[in-house]
């Protein structure tokens, strides 16, 4: 094989050498920094969202307040909300939280079982051949649109609830409530499996080195060592649940309610936002800064779950070393 | 102090006593097998409710799935009613959405985990919007369909309601005219809140097929005249107008109304903060070796972004996007807020027009009482969830055949 | 003496004079201690000599890898037993298999008979649950669980037995006691035991261990991760220990070897090159291989 020489081509000395071809520093620099302001600009666009929600539900949730039909004390200390009742308006908050927690209640005690169930087998026992089974299956759940989700639970749970028993109205918090509580399990199942998988394997050694089985190693080491993780991944699958909004629009109903039957109908937030916004919108009356004062509402205790999560999530996570 | 000299327990040498205390070891591996069996039943109960779910829906939907259904508007007769406004709807809504969101949810990507800044101020400022992210991903997506009303559909009311925009662009304003001889006559206005047209001799007016004629007035008492060129043009004095508008494709108004820019703005803030955490899962996941390789080579950080990171990330990017995208069909809740449930027979011809999307047909026919309009919402359900397989499948197949092992 | 081979009775009393914890005074004055190595070897040789392992014709597989090849081996009991060997020469794979621990692997596989006392270890109709209350195991990096020095200490005892608070109470303290832990910790027993260094979590490991009440202790490279000082304290613990168990340590440090154990085993790719007390294999070894590994030429 021939040797090419070790001069043959163009060696970077000579590339250097004609001038223009060296890219300027200076205009490099100066494009450099133009683009890395355009990304600055495009960050501070989320930043814009939250002061935007912020500002807009503060502006409208105040011009509620200073309607004359609707007052402070009303709206934390009574009871009934009827803000379509003509002269007798009521803006009592407590029956939409009441329906909405009822429904995020009963979606947390379908869910949280069965994810957390599904949760510590996918991480203690699955073999492959279920891992491959069940991951996907869970995957495809959380990939279902809400309102196929309403649909489910207003064309086949509500007549299902009605045959065992009569007492079901057509509109009912438990259907809701069960659909919900299969939305969101998916949530749970695979944040707290991620929670039990971080926990180190050599604990589990410690356990069976101990003369225990499967079972003694993920319930007496595994899940108390995994729980930050597991309660943070409920609080935020709670507040998603409370957050839902085409289940209830379809199958909880729109009458409030202070109530805790399952089997009436009753709104929540999100139900009665619905139903405000698919009336007269051009309206601006008190009703439609009702509903301001409601989304304000919700978005407090949505927040405040999703920042409670976070925390316990940093504070209590386990170190493991 | 010396160990040796404390009595070892009872419990643990003395024979009979262990004996005594000893657990059960058959009942401890009863437990244990029975545990198992436990989770594993619960477990798969999640995938025996995928399957009834599926199959009752496919059982009510498919039949009244055709051709048919996906080509025709809907209409208040059941057996006619079609998806196909629906299905555009969300077409038009999805290509906005791509357009608003992706370029800037991977530039706020990018500036979060390739431009770490030095001082520790803009750090923590950098870790502020993190949290901050975070937090907009957990927001209901019905907030956000509030905060669109206000904020693209009536603009806070700062430029005139919905009925009078502000500002237009690309609209004719005309006052049609009805006259005894059918014939429609339309005068061109200069905008919605002019006076209304009192019929004048000479004034100029068109035809629906575009032809400018000259009115030629008549009083109330006056005999219609006979000559059909000169009645076709003809108006009595007194003749009442509607007004008309005439929108083009490219029309535009402030504030945006209900049309399908507001639509797609409302989206694109609810899946703003998934695509931009899934933007930063993908760029952490190229090897930090790749980056220092550039580096050494003498790169600025825009350039190793740009030539070396980027596209190393770019499956992974694209992966998110598709299933953030396909987190924006499926979603309902903020379209209900901005579109509500109007009677769409027609896909959104301009930016501001009405419109209608596949999930918010799908609410609107399963909220009726009758059953049929169910049947068809099951048959609308089956649409959507095959294109939502058609979007997994493909982020999937991106996923196995571009990712390339980076290192 | 061989100037070549470390004396574990000279390093021990060089030893005490530096250690500050507790536990250096005490029985370490006692004849063990002071001997030279001949006097101590006599002692042991006058013992009861019983076998608490046996190794006949075992092999080992990790799928089709073949780790271990025809062992035979008879291990004695309450005496420490060493494997040494250079790195991948399969001594934690077949310390592993005296308490099963390698069914964790799905891939792992034994042949070939392996007894601890009465037990058929390899036969299927054995408990591996009940196995591994009788053959206790510290592992190479300290693992206590993210609860208290009590609860875990408490940990095993509680699954296999059902015993009352004060009997729990007094079965931690021998525990802690035992495993020349107690001064240093009894005020501190319900605080976590992540908050302990290092050497202080691995003889809570030994504690945790020996309060179920084991025959054998097996300890795979449990100073390797430790600093001097605690390896120092838990190799005078493993002497102390051998009284009461049978005690089987894998380690890659000779000198700890030859300190530490009464008998060891050279292995090598999986087989076992030679057998005997310690004292003779380190300073007249029978096989060229020892000889070579011991004096450094390789591993």
């Amino acid at each position: 094989m021939e040797h090419a020489h070790p001069d043959a081509g163009v060696s970077p000395a000579k590339l250097l050498e004609r001038r223009n071809r060296l890219r300027s520093h200076r205009t490099q620099r100066i494009k450099e920094s133009g683009i890395v302001s355009s990304l600055i600009s495009a960050t501070v666009f989320s930043v814009l969202v939250t002061l935007s929600i912020i500002f807009i539900l503060g502006v409208e949730t105040t011009h509620f307040f200073l309607q004359e039909e609707a007052s402070l004390g009303e709206f934390f200390g009574q009871t009934r909300w009827n803000p379509l009742l003509g002269s007798e308006k009521h803006f009592g908050i407590w029956p939409l939280v009441c329906g909405t927690f009822l429904v995020a209640g009963i979606a947390l005690l379908v869910a949280v079982p069965m994810g957390l169930a599904t949760a510590i087998y996918l991480s203690e026992y699955a073999n492959p051949r279920v891992r491959a089974g069940l991951k996907p299956a869970l995957e495809i759940l959380a990939g279902i649109p809400t309102v196929v989700y309403g649909f489910f639970a207003l064309i086949l749970l509500t007549p299902s609830l009605k045959m065992l028993h009569e007492g079901f109205g057509s509109y009912n918090a438990l259907a809701a409530g069960m659909a919900v509580g299969i939305l969101i399990l998916p949530t749970i199942s695979s944040l707290s499996e991620d929670a039990l998988r971080a926990v180190p394997q050599s604990l589990r050694d410690g356990v069976y080195g101990l003369g225990g089985t499967q079972f003694d190693a993920a319930t007496k080491v595994v899940f108390p060592a995994a729980l930050s993780g597991i309660v943070s991944a409920i609080l935020l699958a709670a507040a998603r649940a409370i957050g839902e909004t085409m289940i209830v629009a379809l199958a909880a109903g729109s009458t409030p309610k202070l109530t805790l039957d399952v089997r009436e109908e009753i709104q929540t937030m999100t139900g009665f936002m619905v139903q405000m916004a698919l009336g007269d919108v051009s309206n601006f009356g008190v009703e439609y800064f009702s509903m301001y004062a409601v989304a304000a509402t919700l978005f407090v205790i949505t927040f405040a779950l999703t920042i409670i999560g976070a925390i316990i999530r940093k504070r209590y996570r386990e170190v493991y070393e | 102090m010396n160990r040796t000299t404390v009595p070892p327990p009872v419990v643990l040498f003395s024979p009979d006593r262990m004996r005594q205390a000893h657990r059960s070891v058959a009942k401890r591996h009863m437990v244990e097998r029975g545990f198992r069996w436990f989770c594993l039943a619960i477990a798969s109960s999640s995938v025996l409710l995928l399957c009834i779910f599926l199959g009752a829906i496919l059982y009510q939907g498919l039949p009244t799935l055709s051709l048919g259904f996906l080509t025709h508007p809907p209409s208040p007769n059941a057996q006619e009613a079609g998806f196909h406004p629906a299905i555009l709807g969300t077409v038009w809504l999805l290509v906005l959405v791509v357009f608003f969101s992706l370029p800037m949810g991977v530039a706020t990507a990018i500036l979060l985990e390739e431009f770490q800044p030095r001082p520790p101020i803009f750090r923590r400022l950098l870790d502020f919007v993190q949290a901050n992210i975070t937090n907009l991903a957990g927001v209901p997506s019905v907030v956000y369909g509030i905060v669109g009303l206000t904020a693209f559909v009536s603009m806070f009311q700062m430029f005139g309601g919905a009925m009078n925009p502000a500002l237009e662009w690309g609209v004719i304003y005309y006052d049609q005219f009805f006259n005894e001889a059918d014939q429609v006559l339309l005068v061109p206005i200069s905008g919605p809140n002019a006076p209304y047209v009192e019929p004048e001799a000479g004034m100029q007016a068109l035809t629906p097929e575009g032809q400018t004629v000259t009115v030629h007035t008549i009083g109330l008492d006056a005999p219609w005249p006979q000559d059909p060129a000169l009645s076709q043009r003809t108006l009595r004095t007194n003749a009442m107008s509607g007004r008309i508008n005439e929108r083009t494709w490219y029309y535009v108004r402030i504030p945006f109304g209900r049309g399908v820019l507001a639509g797609a703005l409302t989206l694109m803030l609810v899946i703003l903060p998934i695509v931009i955490i899934s933007a930063q899962e993908a760029l952490r996941a190229v090897p930090n070796s790749l980056r220092e390789a550039a580096l050494g080579l003498g790169a600025t950080r825009w350039k190793v972004v740009r030539r070396v990171t980027l596209p190393a990330a770019l499956p992974g990017i694209m992966t998110g996007a598709i299933l953030a995208m396909s987190r924006a069909i499926g979603e309902a809740a903020p379209l209900l807020m901005i579109a509500g449930i109007v009677f769409i027979s027609n896909p959104p011809s301009n930016l501001m027009d009405d419109f209608t999307a596949m999930p918010l047909q799908i609410f609107n026919w399963a909220q009726r009482p009758q059953r049929e309009f169910h049947d068809i919402a099951a048959s609308g359900i089956i649409t959507l969830l095959a294109v939502l397989l058609c979007f997994n499948g493909v982020a999937v197949f991106i996923r196995q055949k571009l990712h390339k092992p980076l290192s | 003496m061989n100037d070549r081979n470390v004396n574990p009775a000279a390093t021990r009393q060089r030893r005490s004079g530096d250690t500050p914890l507790s536990f250096t005074q005490g029985t370490r004055r006692d004849l063990k201690r002071g001997d030279s190595h001949e006097d101590r070897s006599e002692q042991t040789m006058t013992n009861d000599k019983t076998t608490a392992i046996q190794f006949q014709d075992f092999n080992a597989w990790y799928g089709s890898f073949l780790a271990i090849k025809d062992v035979n081996l008879s291990l004695p009991a309450h005496r420490v037993t060493a494997f040494i060997g250079p790195s991948g020469c399969g001594k934690s794979t077949l310390l592993r298999w005296i308490n099963r621990m390698n069914d964790t692997i799905p891939s792992a596989r034994g042949s070939g008979v392996l007894t601890m006392h009465d037990v058929d270890v390899l036969s299927r109709s054995t408990d591996v649950v009940e196995l591994r209350r009788r053959v206790g195991i510290v592992f190479q990096k300290p693992n206590p669980f993210p609860k208290s020095v009590y609860e875990n200490v408490a940990f095993g005892a509680r699954m296999h037995m059902r015993i009352s608070k004060t009997e729990m109470d007094g079965l931690v303290e021998w525990a802690l006691r035992r495993a020349a832990l107690w001064d240093e910790v009894k005020d501190r027993l319900r605080h976590s035991a992540l908050s302990l260094s290092g050497g202080q979590q691995q003889r809570l490991c030994i504690a945790r261990a020996i309060a179920i009440g084991p025959e054998v202790l097996l300890m795979d490279e449990p100073c390797s991760a430790l600093d001097p000082r605690s390896t120092a304290a838990i190799e005078d613990l493993i002497w102390e220990l051998r009284e009461t168990y049978t005690i089987v340590i894998v380690t890659h440090n000779m000198q700890q070897a030859s300190r530490a154990s009464d008998y060891t085993a050279f292995l090598y790719t999986g087989d076992v090159v030679e057998f005997g007390e310690t004292e003779k294999l380190f300073q007249n070894p029978d096989k060229v291989e020892t000889r070579d590994y011991i004096t450094g030429r390789f591993g």
